[in-house]
């Protein structure tokens, strides 16, 4: 295990919801990042963004611990829950609430907070060049 | 490409009801397949999603695939 596969499983162990995606939570540069933040925001869970694109190995570790081969991956109470379609029609079944409830308690209904943490201290390319 | 994706997942899938692959820009790298498979039946969404990537693992792994929907139901 490198320590960037441990600070990505920490990450994972650690936070209620996770959303890994291309972007920030404010700057989404996806679409299919866009969808599962959309997805998130639609039950008004708080959860934390983790952006894969300031170092191409973020993506390559949490694919190897997830077997996911694709960005986005939504982690609940620290199991992959899906990419965009699923977290999609979860929240339009209702069964990502339900989800939520079963992984989390209430502990999620706490107001809808977002924020973006980093897992490697490299800058976004992506970013500094727009 | 379509044609591609059509035949590897029929050749993963062969009991499946219906696989359908729509180029979703007609670019050739944005797919949206559907796979309707008894195979499916007691899966979790992410386990059925896994056995479509792995179908697909060779396209997806060399970029051909750039960016890919899937929908997965375990029956008709």
């Amino acid at each position: 295990m490198s320590d960037l596969s441990d600070r990505i499983q920490e990450t994972i162990d650690a936070e209620p919801v996770v959303a890994f995606i291309k972007g920030t939570h404010e700057q989404c540069m996806c679409g299919n990042s866009e969808r599962a933040l959309q997805a998130l925001r639609s039950v008004g869970t708080s959860f934390i963004a983790v952006d894969v694109l300031p170092d191409p190995a973020i993506r390559q570790e949490l694919s190897a611990l997830s077997s996911w081969p694709t960005i986005p991956q939504v982690f609940v109470g620290g199991e992959l829950i899906g990419g965009a379609d699923i977290v999609q029609e979860l929240a339009a079944s209702g069964e990502l609430e339900s989800k939520l409830n079963e992984k989390l308690g209430d502990s999620w209904r706490n107001g809808g907070e977002e924020r973006t943490v980093a897992v490697t201290d490299r800058e976004d390319p992506f970013r500094l060049a727009g | 490409m379509s044609e591609l994706l059509q035949t590897l997942l029929e050749g993963a899938f062969p009991d499946a009801e219906g696989v359908e692959v729509v180029d979703r820009t007609g670019g050739g790298d944005h797919f949206h397949v559907t796979v309707v498979s008894p195979r499916f039946a007691g899966l979790s969404l992410v386990d059925q999603h896994r056995l479509v990537y792995d179908a697909l693992a060779e396209p997806l792994a060399d970029g051909t695939i750039h960016e890919l929907r899937i929908t997965t139901r375990g029956d008709a």
